[in-house]
């Protein structure tokens, strides 16, 4: 049987994307039909993360399906010490298909291994989290009207900040020009930087982060900047209000230039810019949940011209 | 080659690891499991080699190894010579290489990742001295590889 599972962003094409895309607009015109009547999806959230799992749960019974599963890992048998692949082989005698968050690295790609339903990774510890970047690429190709030759700022943690990894590899195929804005210690890892350079990823890093190093961006994407990230709490200190976002920063943006955030934020971005016309922050984590139905349907086998033709739709 | 042959009794049937840095010898004897071998097994120890300086040199009579047996050999020295040996004849002769993937051979160093907290085997993809974590995409350096 083919593996429909989705582990990481990375593997799929530019066609493929655009795929996923076109059925994500689908079903914003259309987010209620009962397209996964009778199916059930099971979410498995062994580290716990509200926002991913309602949006998650959300998106199935938007569809129709029914949603088995936990929130918390305290409640199941894994810290009884049973193994993932037994969770993963009992849980599919009873679900069409699982979405999974785990806090071990990689744990997408075994479940995917062993699983006889298709597995969606719904973050797997510091490594991937490729429902979040559809979105983001759902976002950005709403509010530009493309993928292609595009300006993208990414500003603050680029050295752990797993989004913003993603959203390089999701983007190499659009011919993007990235510009990175971090303190030196979140800086964009040098291993992500020859990324770029063997994948013809044009990218530009600023030492500023003020009005006229943002006037050329289509799109900027803001990143907590953590506390617990830095060796040094000084250096910290020193640099936490550096990569604010401010509303006077704005004077110079392009008419057509989005924020992004994946959320939650803390400061990074001042508070008046939330009714700028700029700002796209909520309707990117709104966005969500249809990339998120694209996401499911997909794993299930469910093409564009179904999800076109669907006669389920609930008006 | 002649003094070669004076040290160490040529085989009739089996395998022969040649070029092996002396201080790897004990290694290799335990991943190719020869503990466990019933046939004739010759080790010639701290040999003089021109190139190396001292070397040693192991064969096995009646024993030919599978590709993935060999494959763990590339993992801790680059630069073994195999021979294959039927009725005293070398019939075939190569560097033992790296293959493209290396399964269930090596730990993966990134404690959080799944390979290191489930009962399953590990998948490394090599590119040059580069081995690539297959589940969590952390690199490691050959030269840096725990063996599992
Ligand atoms: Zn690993």
């Amino acid at each position: 049987m083919e593996n429909r599972s989705l582990v990481t962003i990375a593997e799929h094409s530019r066609e493929k994307l655009e795929h996923l895309i076109q059925m994500a607009s689908e079903f914003e015109k259309f987010p209620n039909r009962k397209l996964l009547d009778g199916r059930v999806v099971a979410t498995l959230f062994f580290e716990p993360s509200t926002r991913t799992r309602l949006s998650f749960e959300t998106a199935a019974s938007r569809l129709g399906a029914r949603v088995i599963g936990f929130a918390d890992p305290k409640v199941t048998s894994g810290t009884k010490g049973e193994t993932l692949k037994d969770t993963i082989m009992m849980v599919s005698n009873y679900a069409d298909i699982i979405v999974m968050r785990h806090y071990l690295e990689g744990a997408a790609r075994y479940a995917s291994e062993v699983s006889p339903v298709p597995i969606i990774n719904a973050g797997d510890g510091a490594n991937q989290h490729p429902s979040q970047t559809m979105l983001d690429l759902y976002s950005i190709w709403k509010t530009q009207g493309t993928l292609d030759n595009l300006q993208i700022y990414l500003v603050g943690d680029l050295k752990y900040g797993r989004t913003v990894h993603s959203l390089l590899t999701a983007m190499r195929h659009f011919h993007p020009t990235f510009h990175f804005i971090a303190p030196q210690e979140l800086a964009m890892p040098e291993t992500w930087k020859q990324y770029c350079r063997d994948n013809n990823i044009d990218f530009v890093e600023h030492q500023d982060f003020n009005e006229d190093t943002i006037a050329g961006a289509d799109i900027l994407y803001m990143t907590r900047v953590q506390k617990e990230r830095f060796a040094d709490i000084s250096e910290y200190e020193r640099v936490k209000d550096r990569y604010l976002l401010k509303l006077d920063m704005l004077a110079k943006a392009k008419e057509n230039m989005k924020i992004l955030h994946p959320l939650p934020r803390v400061n990074e971005i001042e508070y008046s810019i939330d009714d700028e016309p700029h700002a796209y922050y909520f309707e990117q984590a709104r966005n969500g949940l249809f990339a998120r139905e694209a996401l499911i349907c997909d794993a299930l086998g469910i093409t564009l011209d179904d999800i076109r033709n669907d006669k389920t739709i609930i008006l | 080659m002649k003094q070669k042959e004076l040290l160490v009794a040529a085989i009739e049937n089996g395998t022969v690891i040649d070029h092996i840095p002396s201080d790897k010898v004990f290694q290799v004897m335990s991943l190719l499991n020869l503990d466990n071998v019933r046939s004739a097994v010759t080790i010639g120890y701290n040999l003089k080699s021109r190139a190396m300086g001292t070397k040693s040199i192991i064969k096995i009579a009646d024993k030919f190894f599978t590709d993935s047996e060999l494959a763990q050999l590339a993992v801790i020295c680059q630069n073994l010579t195999l021979c294959i040996i039927r009725d005293y004849e070398i019939v075939e002769k190569r560097r033992i290489a790296l293959p493209e993937e290396l399964v269930g051979i090596i730990r993966c160093p990134n404690s959080k990742c799944i390979t290191n907290n489930e009962p399953m085997r590990t998948r490394f993809r090599v590119t040059g001295q580069k081995l690539t974590c297959q589940y969590c995409n952390n690199d490691v350096e050959l030269d840096k590889v725990k063996l599992l």
